[in-house]
């Protein structure tokens, strides 16, 4: 059902500020939303004024930072620091991307950082993607093929095959995309999402896949499917570039096609 | 209390309803088919105002005129059915109050086609 207010329990209140260590004159306000479920209390904004003097360029060394030095009860994702695991998306001022490849210098003003739209809480920064995970898991992103392997090598495709899952094949699951679109907002429990759909299409374009007529099947659904109305959020925020909704639309019309 | 079902059970749900595309694809017809006739009446309506009551009906009881007007009735209801259909799917979470309003846009969007077709078909057939 689609909520456009939050519950009394989750309003967000003013939080702790964390002044800046004495002498530091290069400053920047860090906004940060800070949740613990199991403490009872409503959410709120706490904000670090962190010295950029000797803090990296990215949003995700400020909030390392932060956590190191500042107020070590801060918990967020984070792991390879260069935009390939995806663990630290979160929404940085007002948009959800990773916050290893968001430069502070981009942001003007105050840096806000909320946790990915619309998911329930784990703590702080962290979100609970279950849901996410086992959509992608039903897409069963892996190839099917009834075809028996050649013996002697692996199945070939040719150049222009391959290049057909570009755009597809990169995605890194970091749930920016879905956690952005207002119909997966209002219907995660059926609508499986941008980066569900992008992850089905990478096997309904690779012709080395035999299951294109199953996967159609079953995608072909009021909810699961055909909640996207290109609202274009997910290409818009992409952390890698890609689009979903293009992979969505490519979809839609493998289903027109096949009807005659 | 706890819900023992895994999420991949969850997601995978009642499965695929092997439906939608139909529905996708007759509002992009109809949207198109809406181009010409919205123009044609656009166009038309311009023309009313220096028009007596009488002339109106006169126009209007045309087999062009009359079979236009059916057209726009009925394909402009029917895109008007499906869209607000996907607005209320969309929104509507709960299951019954869904399907509920789903069935009565259904309902009145029938029926202002139907009238509207009478009352084109009233005046021509006069």
């Amino acid at each position: 059902m689609a909520e456009f207010r939050l519950p009394s329990n989750s309003i967000v209140g003013p939080g702790k500020h964390f002044p800046a260590p004495e002498g530091a004159t290069n400053t920047r306000t860090v906004k940060v939303y800070r949740y613990d479920p199991d403490s009872g209390k409503n959410p709120r904004i706490d904000s670090y004024d962190v010295d950029m003097d000797s803090c990296g360029p990215m949003v995700l060394d400020a909030i390392i930072k932060i956590k190191n030095e500042m107020d070590s009860t801060l918990t967020f994702r984070r792991s390879c620091r260069e935009g390939i695991c995806g663990s630290c998306a979160m929404n940085i001022d007002g948009g959800n991307t990773l916050a290893c490849t968001m430069a502070i210098a981009d942001i003007e003003g105050d840096i806000t950082i909320y946790p990915l739209p619309h998911q329930p809480i784990i703590k702080d920064l962290v979100s609970d993607l279950t849901n996410f995970y086992a959509q992608y898991a039903s897409v069963e992103p892996w190839l099917k093929s009834d075809s028996p392997a050649p013996p002697d090598r692996e199945r070939l495709q040719t150049p222009e095959d391959r290049e057909k899952l570009d755009g597809a094949y990169e995605c890194i699951l970091c749930a920016c995309c879905s956690t952005s679109c207002p119909s997966y907002w209002w219907n995660s429990d059926r609508f499986l999402g941008p980066a569900a759909l992008l992850a089905s299409y990478r096997w309904l374009a690779d012709t080395r896949d035999d299951a294109t007529g199953d996967r159609l099947d079953d995608l072909e659904d009021p909810f699961k499917l055909y909640r996207c109305h290109t609202i274009m959020n997910c290409a818009q925020v992409c952390p890698k570039g890609l689009s979903p909704a293009k992979a969505i639309a490519e979809t839609k019309k493998m289903l027109v096609q096949r009807r005659g | 209390m706890s819900n023992f079902r895994t999420p991949l059970s969850q997601v995978k749900g009642h499965g695929s309803a092997k439906e939608g595309t139909a529905h996708f694809w007759m509002q992009r017809v109809t949207a198109i088919a809406m181009v010409p006739l919205v123009l044609w009446l656009c166009f038309s309506v311009a023309s009313l105002p220096g028009m007596s009551q009488e002339e109106i009906r006169g126009w209007l009881s045309g087999p062009i005129t009359s079979v236009l007007m059916v057209l726009l009735i009925l394909v402009g209801f029917y895109h008007a059915k499906l869209g607000l259909q996907m607005v209320i799917e969309d929104y509507i979470g709960n299951h019954g109050l869904r399907t509920a309003i789903v069935i009565g846009v259904t309902m009145v969007c029938a029926f202002f086609a139907v009238l509207g077709v009478f009352s084109v078909m009233r005046i021509a057939f006069a």
